[in-house]
């Protein structure tokens, strides 16, 4: 059985609980971008009010680096309390606790708001941090183990089987099927999970090929500066910044353009640095050439500096952060807004109620801090270049794990409602969509496992005929339940271990036949008959004048009375009655015959 | 279960075992000290090299004057170095389903197992392993390649020659099975072969046995394999190490309860102590440059070079060698040091925890930027404008006899200013030196090799406790330099089987039990009894479906009444399989409740006789005989079927079925 409770239709805040084989996992601990007061952190109180979370959950995984999936770890942590184990990448464990502390100084510093998680929280919650390795299985208790699969979405980040016994879930995180051109697409085995988690932010939309949107891109970049205009991308500091910097540098070189491109706050140079050092996380082709040319050392872009903003003629400005919600970004939109030669180029989702999310949906008049309007007069472009799993690569998600439910997070209702469908259709699997704070129970019936003995599962059930692996075989056996522990074992084998004696129940009878010629050749008679008709029988003729025919005895004798008349001593075990009665049958049939 | 051995050599070993019906051979080391014997490969033409008297056999014979060369007394193949090979004759290599590699120096003789022998299996390993096991095939070839042997011996290896031969190459394994380097093009097939795997990944192989990695300690990359099915569990150490140098500290908990443990790479020099060399490296090092000579300091391009340079980046400062070059010379010696900072989920903690900052893990990177450190793919071109004396140069090949080592020895060799110190172990520092004779330049020998030694893996041992142990047969007697050191080899409690090149062991295995799943439908439907306190049995009859080496029970299909056919047998046929057989019987028939519910089913008229071992019960109206003893009962009754089916479940009420 399994339990989901936690996240929903929503993308923004992930926060996933998962109760299998009695094992609590809590999969992503987000926080809601959109909010400024306590809905940003999941409710946590739903697990504390039985008690404390330490004891509730049995670890918590963070399948990568950008604030809603992790946002909330140190307030989980530090200030809700919890001392177990937390699980995510090498690249995830190195970022992480950047982009929360840079998240902290824009929330705490620049805004002045209290009750938020302090610097040294982040680094007493990393300490709680075990770093995992792809592929490497984790055990996080006698039963709970883990394994991380590549995700693709960005650096480090990665998707998590959770397996108790024979009961397993995929969580994806969110993912990408495509490589780009710093990361690679997500892979995972057949691991035929119970259940697959999979987000489904782009549920619906099947996207156009990546070639296309970047020339799409480059274009709209060249014209805007070929005009003189500035051209503002927001980002965050990791991640799609990566993938458009390489993009315009090649650009930039290939069209020998002259144009400033800048890189806004320090943490740049930095970043660029975490990818260099954790190449082995990015695709084949830069992991290929790295120490000829580190794709992360770039030519044309350089560090930007506030002063900037103001300078005449085009630029780029890659700012952070990316939904324009605060930070560098909006203060260099605000200086540019009004301008209609200029554009801002929104690489990415932008969650409800921050700027990003309000300018991609035609809103152009801004209501600012106090009683000031911002008018948009600039371009607005939305390109998706968000690294999602669009609706055909979750498909192929589903088709590569074969997982026997699916369960859709971290979506839109209506999107995931299209896709669920479709789910069901082709794969013809349950397919679930809980929202937020719903819980889901899942039921699973899993095969249960059982020890053979290795003499029983090597008999053959026909004797001498070779096993065709194809040919289901039956097996027949005794099932020993003892201490926890089951084995199946052959009854002889079952009577033996259970000290019993086996006992021998056997029949005698006799059959009286006709027949003149000696008691040799009616034995001999009767040895070959049944040799041409028992063919899978073992038939012996014993020295002694008796046959035997598995464990049937049959021996013959004349009646005293009659010489012409046989007396057929029969004798056999209980197991082979029914051989006996088929073997009798044959006997006396075949007299009969003979007489007639 | 067997294991056939390939290589008699302690440190490269190449085992196959054969479990399970799986075939997967353990390292493919390549035993390279047979380059010893053979003359060094200058990389500029070497007048006192070419001009060596060549080498008159004891019987004046002359067919092979052109073929060998005396140095000193001692004898060289005047040709392009071999190397001696795992034994390839003492099974069909195309019938190995797997190899798993343990560290990179135990894969350099891949590409003459996988190429050109029929393998068309896989190859495991970590991604650090690969990479770097790449760069120095990489190394080999091209340092053999780009130095083109004109004459070469060809007569040697024929069998009239083998008596007349050195006696170096005499006691030699078997030198007819030497061969020549591979190409790029072997190491490339080789290398695509490869599925890379992290620590602690469990891997199934056919469903059959699962194969997990586990950190070994000694290199980047390097694991020890456990091999396991459900009931049984083999580990293989292989190159392992407890020091704290830069890779991710070993593994060791996971390898406890293994029926068979398969030891192999300890230490090839147990009585120096890594630490101790690595300080007197320093100082050697260090007196050289200050006396106004160079250090040359023959090594491989990846490995404990890391260290020396780390341990060199602390050492620079204190011994004011701070305008001293150092330069690292190898065709992929830039490759290398790159590679050695992009492996932090490989390192050991301190080093992982830099990454985060983030900062390379390796200090080299500060090295080179400063410039302290400059590295070059060859002597010629950049180095000999850049080059300055004293200098120390670190370069390969650590065995002397190719790569631009050579070209140092020959350059510094006659001055007694310059050192070569030796930090790699695997070649005799003697023999390597030996065709370089006479030396002036002074010669510090400093093996540094991090493998357990012989205190440490007795207590691993201990710790571990197998059922059984395989090892060289090295490990089991002290070396034969130094035969008085008991200390020096194993000292164990569990049995031990010892192995030599071409040993066949058949390792003590008993399988009973094999793993198999039950549908729960099947479960549902079965009906237990308990027997004993806690103990319930229930009988099974089901279809057993196998597919890729997995057991499923599923409930039986339902029996499907056999036509009438016109064949009788074929009618048999079905009905024997298709019916369960008649359980088995257990327990003791109680007389005097049976002869009541004989009374109870109207037979009254019942004599009874008492025997030794039980009673005879006769029938008398109906002519029947039941003889009743603990454990046995024998009916004997004439043509009367439905009598003989009521006296059976008579009897079968007070028994057990199974």
């Amino acid at each position: 059985k399994n339990e989901i409770k936690g996240a929903g239709q929503d993308v923004g805040r992930s926060c996933i609980l998962v109760s299998i084989g009695g094992k609590n996992v809590m999969l992503d601990c987000g926080m809601h971008m959109g909010f400024n007061d306590d809905r940003r952190f999941p409710d946590f109180s739903y697990i504390t009010q039985n008690g404390r979370l330490t004891e509730f959950l049995d670890c918590v995984i963070v399948s990568h680096f950008h604030l809603d999936h992790c946002g909330a770890l140190p307030y989980m942590s530090e200030m809700v309390g919890y001392d177990g184990p937390i699980y995510m990448t090498h690249p995830t464990k190195a970022i992480c606790p950047i982009l929360l502390e840079d998240f902290r100084k824009i929330t705490v510093d620049k805004k002045g708001e209290t009750n938020f998680f302090t610097s040294q929280m982040i680094k007493d919650c990393m300490k709680k941090v075990t770093a995992v390795n792809l592929h490497q299985t984790v055990q996080v208790d006698d039963e709970l183990e883990i394994k991380a699969y590549y995700a693709g979405h960005v650096l480090g980040a990665a998707m998590f089987q959770i397996k108790v016994g024979a009961e397993s879930v995929v969580y994806t995180g969110d993912y990408n099927m495509t490589p780009d051109r710093h990361l690679g697409a997500a892979w995972i085995d057949k691991c035929r999970p119970d259940i697959v988690i999979s987000e489904s932010t782009y549920a619906t939309t099947i996207r156009d090929s990546k070639r296309c949107r970047e020339r799409d891109f480059l274009k709209k970049v060249h014209e805007t500066v070929e005009r003189g205009g500035k051209v503002l991308i927001p980002v965050f500091a990791l991640g799609r910044a990566q993938e458009l910097c390489i993009l315009l540098e090649t650009f930039w070189e290939r069209m020998n353009l002259k144009a400033p491109i800048y890189f806004s706050t320090g943490l740049t140079e930095k970043a660029n640095h975490y990818y260099k050092l954790f190449i082995t996380w990015t695709n084949q082709k830069i992991r290929k050439t790295f120490v000829q040319r580190n794709m992360f050392e770039f030519k044309h872009i350089k560090p930007f500096d506030r002063s900037y903003t103001d300078n005449p003629g085009p630029m780029v400005v890659f700012a952070t952060p990316g939904m324009l919600h605060a930070g560098q970004s909006l203060q260099i939109f605000k200086k540019w807004a009004g301008n209609d030669k200029n554009m801002v180029i929104l690489p990415g989702y932008c969650v409800q109620g921050t700027v990003g999310y309000k300018i991609l949906n035609g809103q152009r008049k801004l209501e600012m801090e106090g009683r000031n309007t911002l008018e948009v007069k600039m371009q607005v472009e939305y390109m998706s270049f968000s690294a999602h799993a669009d609706a055909k690569g979750i498909m192929q998600l589903i088709r590569m794990a074969e997982p026997r439910n699916v369960l859709l997070v971290h979506g839109e209702a209506k999107k995931m409602e299209f896709l669920k469908q479709k789910i069901e259709q082709e794969f013809s699997v349950n397919c679930y969509m809980p929202a937020n704070g719903e819980t889901t129970t899942i039921t699973t019936n899993p095969n249960i496992p059982v020890d053979i003995s290795l003499s029983l599962l090597k008999r053959e059930s026909v004797p001498g005929a070779l096993p065709d692996p194809k040919k289901p075989r039956i097996m027949h056996g005794t099932l020993i339940m003892k201490d926890n522990s089951l084995r199946l074992v052959s009854s002889e084998q079952a009577l033996k271990e259970l000290g019993l004696v086996e006992h021998h129940l056997r029949f005698t009878c006799r059959v009286h036949i006709q027949d003149p010629h000696s008691e040799q050749d009616t034995l001999n008679k009767i040895y070959s008959h049944l040799k041409t008709v028992l063919k899978d029988s073992s038939i012996q003729h014993l020295p002694d004048g008796t046959l035997m025919v598995e464990s049937i005895l049959i021996k013959v004798s004349t009646a005293s009375e009659d010489p012409s008349t046989k007396i057929l001593l029969v004798s056999w075990t209980y197991q082979v009655q029914d051989l006996r009665r088929i073997l009798l049958k044959c006997i006396i049939q075949s007299h009969l015959a003979e007489i007639s | 279960m067997k294991l056939y051995c390939l290589s008699g050599h302690p440190t490269l070993p190449c085992n196959v075992l054969k479990f399970k019906s799986t075939t997967i051979m353990l390292d493919c080391g390549l035993d390279m000290t047979s380059v010893l014997n053979f003359i060094p490969l200058p990389l500029v033409h070497s007048s006192r090299l070419s001009t060596l008297p060549s080498w008159i056999m004891k019987d004046g014979n002359t067919i092979l004057e052109k073929g060998f060369k005396d140095c000193a007394g001692r004898v060289f193949i005047d040709s392009l170095p071999e190397f001696c090979l795992p034994e390839k004759e003492l099974l069909d290599l195309s019938t190995v389903d797997v190899i798993l590699i343990s560290n990179y120096h135990c894969m350099m003789a891949l590409p003459y197992i996988t190429e050109h022998t029929g393998f068309t299996g896989t190859v495991y390993t970590t991604e650090p392993t690969l990479q770097i096991a790449r760069l120095l095939m990489e190394e080999l070839v091209h340092f053999i390649e780009r130095v083109p042997k004109d004459q070469s011996a060809v007569y040697w290896k024929s069998k009239e020659m083998w008596r007349l031969l050195p006696s170096s190459l005499k006691d030699a394994v078997d030198v007819t099975t030497w061969k020549p380097c591979y190409n790029i093009q072997d190491v490339n097939a080789a290398l695509s072969k490869v599925q890379l795997v992290g620590y602690s990944q469990k891997i199934e192989l056919f469903g059959a046995v699962q194969i997990t990695p586990l950190s070994s300690g000694y290199s980047l990359g390097s694991c020890n394999w456990i091999i396991q099915s459900h009931y049984e569990k083999v580990s293989c150490v292989s190159g392992s190490s407890l020091l704290t140098t830069h890779p991710q500290p070993m593994e060791q908990s996971s390898l406890k309860n293994s029926d068979v443990l398969i030891l192999t790479g300890l230490t090839q020099i147990p009585t120096a102590n890594p630490d101790g060399m690595l300080g007197e490296f320093c100082s050697n090092l260090a007196m050289t440059i200050r006396s106004g000579g160079n250090v040359l300091v023959p090594c491989y391009p990846s490995g404990v070079v890391y260290d020396l340079l780390e341990c060199l980046y602390q050492f620079i400062d204190s011994a004011s060698l701070n305008s001293t070059p150092f330069y690292f010379i190898s065709p992929v010696a830039n490759s290398s040091l790159e590679f050695s900072q992009i492996f932090a989920e490989w390192l050991c903690q301190s080093k992982q925890s830099k990454v985060y900052l983030p900062e390379p893990p390796f200090p080299h990177a500060e090295l080179i930027q400063t410039n302290k450190l400059k590295h070059y793919s060859s002597v010629y071109g950049d180095f000999s404008n850049d080059f300055k004396q004293p200098c120390v140069v670190f370069t390969g090949h650590p065995s002397l006899r190719f790569g631009d080592v050579v070209h140092f020895m020959e350059l510094w060799g006659k001055s007694s200013l310059n050192t070569i110190i030796f930090t790699e172990p695997d070649f005799s520092y003697v023999d390597a030196l030996a065709p370089f004779q006479p030396l002036a330049m002074k010669c510090v020998y400093c093996p540094i090799d991090t493998r357990l030694n012989f205190i440490q893996v007795n207590k691993l041992l201990k710790e571990l406790q197998p059922l059984h142990l395989v090892c060289p047969e090295q490990y089991t007697q002290p070396p034969p330099s130094q035969v008085h050191r008991s200390d020096l080899m194993l000292d164990v409690q569990m049995p031990l089987m010892a192995y030599k090149r071409c040993s066949v062991l058949t390792l003590p295995f008993r399988r009973s039990f094999e793993r198999i799943e039950i549908l729960p439908q099947l479960a549902d439907s079965l009906m237990p009894i308990e027997m004993k306190p806690g103990v319930s049995v229930a009988t099974i009859s089901a279809t057993l479906h196998s597919k890729d080496n997995k057991h499923v029970l599923q409930p039986p299909l339902k029996t499907m009444v056999p036509p009438l056919s016109k064949k009788r047998k074929r009618v048999i046929e079905e009905s024997t399989e298709l019916k369960a057989p008649k359980p088995l019987l257990s327990g003791t028939i109680p007389v005097e409740l049976f002869l009541a519910t004989l009374h109870k089913n109207g037979i009254t008229e019942v004599k009874m006789e008492d025997t030794s071992e039980g009673h005879i019960l006769h029938l008398q109206e109906e002519d029947t005989l039941i003889q009743l003893e603990d454990d046995s009962t024998h009916i004997i009754c004439d043509n009367n079927e439905s009598l003989r089916s009521t006296l059976r479940d008579l009897v079968l009420r007070f028994l057990q079925k199974l």
